[in-house]
């Protein structure tokens, strides 16, 4: 019961989606473009007179703009909403948080299933190839909008690390500090053979129809297993060990290929699920995305070249998915570079969801970087005193 | 507690250090000594520290640091990145300490190396006398429980600058509560030496 209060208390309240649509053409990375395009956003807390305190919140790749609140009637909170409210993480009482949903979505944004202003119609396969840097681009035109020069911080997990790193990359000088959680400089080849057997079973499924599903539902069963996939790889072995270990269903095998065991009910019920929120062809699209992504080999900050941006790179030990030495590679890119980072690798068995559940730890290194970021030191006395 | 013989040895560390220069301390613990450096002398830090604790409460200081190790933290920086490396009660407890201080003085133009006496008198009486492994101030641990690996006394130091061809360009010798002056090899607990093999400009 306190606790439901005290959620209240510090939750941001009723929130609601935004749409920006800017006009004219996105040129993108694969040289063709797109436009008019749509990104779907949410704000929490206020931004200051000096437009100094915004935080652009970026998300993962199944993700959405609501991060934080609730739905006016509704009680979906956000996919970040232990970490971004009033003395949270990211402290709305202070912050200005705006949180961008990606273009190639389903979730408001511009994507596959958009209606294409030349036909009339879903997109569907004439949906452009997008890449981190188009998403990052989309999302500069929405700053631009909201009237602010430079963000306080960029940060997400995961895809939403990727940006965070992107951004920096195409627009240093507008990012005060970054936060890329339990992410990477460049996607590895176990990370692309993930995401193509996922593309390959959502292509599998003759419900598919080349892309042209939209008269006739999605592809359930392939999507389902897609995302049956994911959340493999989300999870650790010790996480799967103590949420199911061997437990079953009911109290007797089966002797049938019906869900025998807990995991394998959570893994079909997650992805009977997601059929219903996410579309496949946006699946697709923004997996072929991050797998495009690599800025290893000086791409993050060009051979010469000096940035202020500071940076906080957390990992997590049972990440298996985006696992620690890829955020150590960050870590040593901005070694070379000299540039202000701090890294953490925390200890956790949540594996690559650590970044939606370790609220803890990520809170206090949050809190206290943005603060330093935002405020700088306190000079308070002399050594000894 | 050693807490009056760190304050002394992080005293004399911190009038060594020129304000706002580069400074990279080399297991920071919980940024006891960088604090006061970044606060009151400007000085661009960042740490490297190995525990998770320590991490949270440097950043809880505003301090930038590495979740790292010592030995393999440094090979990134190119040349001269800092003014001060800084190698504080933390040499004892690395195993290729040649290594290490080599890269130091790679990537840094001064390198700070703080470390306890293990020829200190009270040492030298309890294996000569009692026949056992020292506990002093400075060496606080029993045997089995140590994290240190290395165990070396000022004479030991020295000898290996001078075969490594490194300069000593100042050294401090620490008591318990002050400076020692007089046969530091005995009556120091600890000791700090600023070393460096780059040259330096004359005036």
């Amino acid at each position: 019961m306190t606790k439901t209060k005290k959620e209240k208390n510090n939750s941001v309240g009723v929130v609601e989606t935004k749409l920006f649509t800017f006009a004219g053409q996105l040129n993108l990375v694969s040289g063709e473009k797109l436009g008019p395009v749509t990104l779907a956003y949410e704000t929490y807390g206020s931004l200051n007179k000096d437009k100094s305190n915004a935080i652009l919140v970026l998300h993962a790749l199944s993700g959405d703009a609501h991060a934080a609140g609730v739905y006016a009637g509704g009680d979906d909170t956000g996919w970040w909403n232990e970490m971004i409210g009033p003395e949270k993480a990211f402290d709305t009482n202070r912050y200005f948080i705006v949180c961008s949903n990606v273009i190639g979505g389903c979730k408001g944004s511009t994507g596959p299933s958009s209606i294409n202003p030349a036909t009339g119609k879903p997109y569907a396969l004439d949906f452009p190839f997008i890449t981190v840097a188009d998403m990052v681009e989309a999302q500069r035109h929405l700053i631009d909008h909201l009237g602010i020069d430079q963000l306080l911080c960029v940060a997400g997990g995961s895809m939403g690390g990727m940006q965070v790193l992107q951004w920096v990359a195409s627009y240093p000088e507008r990012v005060r500090s970054a936060i890329p959680i339990a992410s990477t400089l460049k996607h590895s080849p176990q990370q692309i053979a993930f995401n193509e057997v996922i593309r390959q079973s959502i292509m599998a499924d003759p419900a598919w129809r080349e892309g042209n599903y939209y008269e006739y539902g999605q592809p359930e069963k392939g999507l389902s297993v897609a995302r049956m996939i994911g959340h493999i790889t989300f999870m650790s072995d010790q996480s799967m060990e103590e949420k199911f270990s061997r437990r079953l269903k009911s109290d007797h095998f089966s002797f049938g290929f019906d869900a025998d065991f807990e995991v394998e009910g959570y893994l079909r019920y997650r992805g009977a699920n997601f059929v219903k929120r996410f579309d496949a062809n946006s699946y697709l699209y923004i997996t072929k995305a991050i797998d495009y992504f690599d800025l290893s080999g000086g791409k993050l900050i060009p051979h010469g070249k000096t940035i202020d941006t500071r940076f906080l790179i957390i990992s997590f030990k049972s990440d298996w998915l985006y696992p620690p030495h890829q955020s150590q590679d960050i870590v040593r890119a901005l070694k070379r570079r000299h540039v202000d980072a701090t890294y953490c690798e925390l200890t956790t068995t949540y594996g690559h969801d650590a970044f939606l559940i370790e609220v803890e730890e990520q809170t206090t290194l949050i809190k206290h970087f943005l603060d330093k970021t935002f405020n700088g030191y306190l000079v308070t006395g002399h050594y000894g005193n | 507690m050693e807490t009056e013989n760190i304050h002394l040895d992080h005293q004399v560390i911190f009038s060594i250090i020129e304000p706002a220069s580069r400074v990279l301390d080399l297991g920071c613990g919980e940024g006891e000594l960088l604090y006061p450096l970044v606060r009151d002398k400007h000085v661009r830090a960042q740490g490297i520290e190995l525990d998770d604790k320590s991490i949270q409460e440097c950043v809880k200081k505003g301090l930038s640091v590495f979740h790292d190790d010592i030995e393999s933290g440094l090979r990134e920086y190119p040349d001269n990145s800092f003014d001060y490396v800084i190698l504080n009660q933390s040499m004892q407890q690395v195993k290729k300490v040649d290594g290490v201080i080599q890269e130091s003085l790679r990537i840094g133009t001064k390198v700070i190396v703080g470390f306890p006496n293990f020829a200190y008198i009270k040492s030298r009486f309890s294996l000569f006398l009692h026949g056992k492994s020292p506990v002093t101030k400075s060496l606080p641990y029993l045997w089995y429980d140590t994290p240190n690996v290395r165990f070396l006394s000022i004479t030991d130091f020295k000898t290996f600058c001078a075969e490594k061809k490194i300069r000593i360009v100042e050294a401090h010798y620490l008591g318990e509560k002050e400076v020692v002056r007089f046969l530091p090899n005995l009556f120091a607990l600890n000791a700090i030496f600023v070393l460096t093999n780059k040259m330096m400009r004359q005036g």
